[in-house]
């Protein structure tokens, strides 16, 4: 569904994607996992259009994403819930999952914003308050509900732990998980490698811009170089 | 009391002016946090324009739209030329920006149509209406009901289109809205284009009451930020209530202490407001807001 061949990308002279392959294929959860500054935003960040590309090709579903603009790629049914939330802050938890349906008028919007509601009740009951007033784990439900209102086929979630209890974090790995009965496919960037890998179909390891390792998400968590240097058992 | 009126009269007109100003402000700031400080430019552009194809043959309403159309267009082009450019930079940058655009813009105005003063004849003649011992010019009802049909087209913008939803979305945050597939570059456009419009429109109303030449412009933006300060930048609401407040605030003083105090008056008004709420009448840059 979605190919990675030598991606590089820079922020101004410094290049920190040095060449990144990776394909996630329909239906499955991918995980890239790695230390804070391994360059798993930044990759996300191509993915989603908002981060220039300097070299190396995306192929999503088919066709290359390469002079796509950010703004036309969730019409192709790849929507980014990016790192930080970036939730509307002004504006309701209604009205940013209404946003998230930005490119639909049809009646489907109604009931997806009912299964957002049934998969996370606690923005039901905040729907009229403003977004900006949610708590971190509030906030990080609603940017997810947010781009599952987009209807994507491929869903990049950056680092939805990032700052969280563990029993929030639990149940959004749960609700990760679950998306793939939904028919959801994911790519999913995590620092808390166990927890990412525990949900994942495969997994790949990413240090300072490159692909360490890869392979069946259940083989990484018994692999003892990564349970070393990423679970610190 | 017939008094009184008169200054309630030319309170409301010269307000409906400002409002309309203001409303132009909102519009940019609500795309990108920016004052747009040309925006007392695109008064001026629109009053000159107009004069220009009128002086030229052409029927005034026809003068008066190719004048809005004309200055949209040069909003648009400012966005292109010199906003857009300097995206990413803070909003301290753009907005010296505009200041820059709107002496451009001026200059460009007194190379092209000298430092007369222009005017063109008013819609609907020169015979003011008596109204409770008062007298009140026909285009001022014009100019009132300029304003009052802008804030109202604005609103059901805002509110219930899902356009005026992207404009709110991108100031909001410009990131996330690209991300749930909106075209923030075509949001900054239609703002630059609106705003740009609306002000011309002013210009167009105005210009048979307050006259124009190449250097109006820079009084109109004061006036209007201070009006779109007053309301609490951002809110058409707020922009439309500033708007006639100041207007207000000036005539009175104007008609019982002395026109030299009105400026003074108005800002002290301002200053009190702001002091003790800092985001103005309707500000609340939050829920309400939309
Ligand atoms: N906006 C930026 N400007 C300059 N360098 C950046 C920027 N964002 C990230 N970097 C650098 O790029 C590298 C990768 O960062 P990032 O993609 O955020 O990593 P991760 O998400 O894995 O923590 C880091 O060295 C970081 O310092
Ligand atoms: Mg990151």
């Amino acid at each position: 569904m979605l190919t990675v061949e030598g991606l590089r990308s820079r922020y101004g002279r410094i290049e920190v994607l040095h060449g990144i392959d990776l394909h996630v294929d329909s239906g499955e959860i991918v995980t890239v996992v790695g230390a804070n500054g391994a360059g798993k935003t930044t990759l996300l960040k191509c993915l989603s259009g908002t981060q220039p590309v300097s070299g190396g090709t995306i192929t999503f579903r088919g066709e290359t994403l390469t002079g796509v603009p950010a703004h036309r790629r969730p019409a192709r049914g790849l929507t980014q819930s990016p790192e930080g939330r970036q939730i509307f802050t002004n504006l309701t938890v209604e009205e940013n999952l209404r946003l998230g349906a930005y490119l639909f008028t049809d009646d489907r919007v109604e009931k997806d914003m009912g299964d957002a509601f049934a998969m996370f009740p606690i923005l039901r009951e905040k729907r009229n308050l403003a977004a900006g007033g949610l708590s971190g784990g509030q906030q990080q439900m609603l940017a997810m509900a947010r781009a599952l209102m987009g209807r994507p086929s491929c869903l990049l979630l950056d680092e939805p732990s990032m700052g969280l209890a563990p029993i929030i974090v639990q149940q959004i790995f749960n609700v990760v998980s679950g998306l793939k009965a939904l028919g959801v496919t994911v790519l999913l960037v995590e620092q808390n490698a166990f927890g990412a890998l525990k949900i994942a179909d495969r997994g790949y390891v990413m240090e300072t811009g490159r692909i360490t390792m890869e392979g069946a998400a259940a083989d990484l968590i018994a692999d003892p170089r990564i349970r070393e240097a990423y679970l610190g058992i | 009391m017939p008094e009184l009126l008169q200054f309630l009269f030319s309170g409301v007109t010269v307000g409906a002016v400002y409002a309309l100003v203001a409303l132009g402000f909102t519009i940019i700031y609500n795309a990108s946090d920016v004052v747009n400080f040309a925006q007392g430019e695109f008064v001026m552009l629109g009053g000159m324009l107009t004069f220009v194809c009128h002086a030229a043959g052409l029927p005034l309403p026809l003068a008066a739209l190719i004048a809005i159309a004309a200055t949209s267009a040069i909003g648009v082009a400012m966005n292109k030329l010199a906003i857009e450019p300097a995206r990413g930079a803070p909003v301290v940058s753009l907005i010296i920006i505009t200041i820059g655009a709107s002496i451009f813009i001026r200059g460009g105005a007194q190379l092209l149509f000298g430092k007369q003063i222009h005017s063109f004849p008013a819609f609907s003649g020169d015979t003011p209406l008596r109204i409770g011992g008062a007298t009140i010019l026909p285009q001022s009802l014009w100019v009132i009901g300029g304003a009052v049909v802008v804030f109202v087209g604005l609103w059901l913008f805002f509110t219930r289109t899902l356009t005026g939803r992207a404009v709110l979305a991108t100031s909001n945050n410009r990131l996330a809205a690209q991300l749930v597939g909106i075209n923030t570059g075509f949001v900054m456009t239609l703002s630059f284009a609106l705003s740009a419009g609306i002000g011309a429109l002013a210009g167009v109303l105005a210009t048979p009451i307050t006259l124009t030449s190449y250097d109006v412009g820079l009084a109109f933006a004061l006036k209007g930020f201070a009006a779109a300060m007053l309301g609490g930048m951002g809110n058409p609401k707020g922009a439309l209530a500033g708007g006639f407040l100041l207007g207000l605030i000036e005539a009175l003083t104007a008609g019982y202490l002395s026109s030299q105090y009105k400026d003074a008056a108005a800002f002290v008004v301002i200053l009190l407001v702001l002091f003790f709420m800092p985001q103005g009448l309707f500000g609340q840059k939050s829920v309400d807001r939309v």
